[in-house]
């Protein structure tokens, strides 16, 4: 009877976030100051700036698609509003030449690598110059250059690839760290648990980053797992599990540069727990107000990871109003002409239906290719 | 020449290509120490060490998620699926993940894997000991599929699929894995995928098989030959995707009948695929419908194992019902 009122309140027994909270990494506090006896370390001034106008620019790459999808020049489109902090805190920490494999919610860790606009653009509208060919749908970037692998839509699937990466990298004597990023809704996947035990059994050079956003579409965390938090988890499989605030970028930060050093040295993989909260939609097909409450989401707003970082950069010294004015135009016109470019580029040919399904296009292939083609 | 099995043929292609390209790794469950369960990988982790040869946890779908990792890596993974009735596990990275990636990547992440797997029954393995999956893959564009019949193919085709540049599902017979014995060269050499072989000359009816099932389609024909006179040309496939259309056809129109030969269940089984594809190219060649001697579209049985797959005797019945149509 009781189990019953539990399963219909959907809250189990072990979990609570709130007992939680004293068990996270916190250091900067929602007000942009220094939680107590906290420092800065382990970056610079300049990295500091580099880090906010990263979130800056998501954010507003982030608004502007949701616009164009909206007005029906896209597709569909997967922003990260309020998670821009657990992002682009925990891509920064890496190296240029450590691996991040992302799920469709990371683009901060792409621009963090430099991916360029015009061709993140081009991408989302499938057009000729889209690096995927117009194969995927929105937000299904790549780019092997830029380490940065590709992205499906079943969630979870990333997690053991990532891990197999990390192992291939350890196997040929390499140094580069993997940092593979999934939602709270991943953990209940299978390919979490697979990719948890490979981590843990070969000692991989891994980081499963478990981006805690809350909700998963419209099922809350409390009914993806009923251990006292998602950090947890990695006790079972033999390795470290970290909670961290994932609205301050700096613990984000220090932690995944922490876990990153502990792979690189043969110390193995980290779970981290990023518990931020996703403020949109899932997606541009997703309306929340049928699930959520506006008061939550107006309580998280106050924890906003862009003010934080803002009144810090501030308080510091290492920024102002009129910088920000300065760099809000600056992104309005990069975003603006980078958009009228990429738009003014056509679909892709009908050969690229059939490329790149095997590396030589064969007999069945050329054929159906020549059918479409005697259409015209 | 040497004589081996085709236990021995898959070992020494997997020998030979390891020692040519430090890449290559293989990984599954029992693969290391002890050889794997059918004795395929034996001596391979003593002469590659730990890290190219490796055992994993027991888990299909990380087996196979991992692999594509590996392969991103840059390395030329070669894993090892106990029995392909255990592959679907691991089906949602084959077919999402390892099949799509160079496609979707706008050919940035080519994924050049060999999962090697046992299929097939007739060994008294039950349910999931005893399938024959290959439609389902073959069904996914972006892999390739073979089936080898013989060890002097499995070596050769075995090369060729590990030193392709396209994901292959290599599904080995293991009815007759130590049964199909015959001489094989010692050196590294390919058998070209995507072409098949005229393992038998005819002229009446024209069979098609793969994998355990050429053997006994060949015995069919001996004894259609010697005892109702009927001339069986039989087609061995090799390659099942991308599958040599032209000798399938040729054949086809050489005869003007044809039967299908496979374990796998009837409906949407390959033969299906065949008989299409021979209709649209060659239909007015054909003297009699196209049948197909295949396995029930029934979960596969234990006891009645040899009932349940094609043999001689169906295979004898077919050639007659296409001779006197």
């Amino acid at each position: 009877m009781r189990l019953c009122r539990r399963i219909a309140r959907g809250r189990p027994a072990g979990y609570n976030p709130q007992r939680m909270k004293d068990e996270m990494i916190q250091i900067l506090r929602p007000d942009g100051k220094l939680e107590k006896g906290r420092k800065v370390s382990d970056i610079d001034n300049s990295a500091l700036v580099e880090m906010y106008r990263c979130m800056l620019l998501n954010r507003r790459v982030d608004e502007r698609m949701t616009k164009m999808q909206r007005q029906g020049r896209i597709g569909f489109y997967i922003g990260s509003v309020g998670e821009e902090a657990a992002i682009i805190g925990s891509a920064m920490a890496l190296e240029k030449s450590d691996w991040i494999v992302p799920c469709y919610r990371e683009f901060g860790a792409g621009l963090v690598r430099g991916y360029p606009l015009y061709s993140y653009f081009c991408h989302l509208f499938g057009n000729d110059e889209d690096p995927m060919k117009g194969r995927q749908m929105p937000n299904h970037w790549s780019n092997r250059d830029l380490r940065l692998t590709s992205i499906s839509s079943p969630v979870g699937t990333q997690i053991p690839q990532a891990v197999g990466l990390a192992m291939g990298v350890k196997i040929q004597g390499g140094k580069e760290v993997t940092l593979v990023y999934f939602g709270d809704g991943a953990t209940s996947q299978g390919d979490f648990h697979v990719a948890a035990n490979f981590a843990g059994v070969y000692s991989a050079p891994v980081i499963l980053l478990c981006r805690n956003n809350q909700w998963a579409i419209s099922v809350p965390q409390e009914r993806q797992t009923a251990s006292k938090s998602f950090a947890v988890k990695a006790q079972a499989y033999g390795f470290e599990g970290l909670r961290v605030d994932g609205n301050d970028p700096l613990a984000v930060y220090q932690t995944t540069r922490k876990a990153a050093r502990k792979a690189r040295e043969g110390g193995g993989p980290t779970l981290i727990e990023a518990v931020t909260y996703r403020q949109g939609a899932h997606s541009t097909s997703d309306d929340p107000r049928a699930y959520r409450d506006d008061a939550e989401v107006e309580k998280w707003m106050q924890r906003d990871p862009l003010r934080r970082m803002k009144s810090f950069l501030i308080r510091r010294k290492l920024w102002s109003e009129k910088k920000d004015q300065a760099l809000e135009e600056e992104f309005a016109g990069l975003i603006q002409e980078a958009l009228i470019e990429a738009e003014k580029v056509g679909k892709p040919p009908i050969d690229e239906i059939f490329s790149d399904v095997y590396d030589v296009v064969p007999w069945h292939l050329r054929e159906q290719k020549q059918e479409l083609l005697e259409l015209d | 020449m040497p004589k081996m099995n085709i236990i021995q043929a898959v070992n020494d292609a997997l020998r030979l290509e390891m020692e040519r390209d430090s890449r290559i790794v293989i990984m599954g469950e029992d693969v290391g120490k002890f050889g794997g369960v059918f004795r395929a990988t034996q001596g391979l982790q003593e002469q590659f060490g730990e890290s190219r040869v490796f055992d994993t946890p027991l888990s299909e779908g990380g087996i196979v998620g991992a692999a594509v990792g590996l392969a991103m890596s840059g390395l030329r993974p070669v894993p090892e699926i106990q029995f392909a009735d255990f592959i679907f596990p691991g089906f949602d990275h084959i077919v999402s993940e390892i099949a799509k990636m160079r496609y979707r990547s706008g050919g940035q992440y080519p994924c050049p894997i060999v999962i090697r797997t046992p299929y097939g029954g007739g060994i008294r393995g039950g349910h999931y000991h005893s399938q024959s999956p290959e439609a389902y893959f073959i069904h996914t564009p972006g892999l390739k599929v073979v089936v080898p019949s013989d060890p002097y193919e499995a070596k050769g085709l075995l090369i060729a699929s590990i030193r392709d540049d396209n994901p292959v599902i290599f599904f080995e017979p293991k009815r007759v894995y130590r049964e199909a014995r015959g001489e094989v060269p010692e050196e590294a050499y390919e058998v070209e995928l995507g072409k098949a072989k005229i393992a038998r000359e005819g002229s009446d009816v024209t069979m098609i098989a793969y994998g355990s099932m050429l053997h006994w389609t060949l015995a069919a024909a001996e004894e259609a030959q010697e005892q109702d006179g009927i001339s069986c040309e039989v087609v061995n496939l090799r390659t099942l995707m991308p599958f040599d259309v032209e000798a399938v056809t040729e054949s086809a129109k050489k005869t003007g009948r044809v039967v299908i030969v496979h374990e796998a269940p009837k409906t949407c089984g390959f033969g299906a695929e065949l008989s299409a594809t021979i209709n649209e190219r060659a239909l007015l060649y054909l003297e009699a419908p196209i049948y197909r001697v295949t396995g029930m579209d029934t979960p596969f049985p234990y006891t009645l194992e040899h009932d349940y797959l094609p043999n001689v005797k169906r295979i004898r019945k077919a050639l007659r019902k296409s001779v006197s149509f």
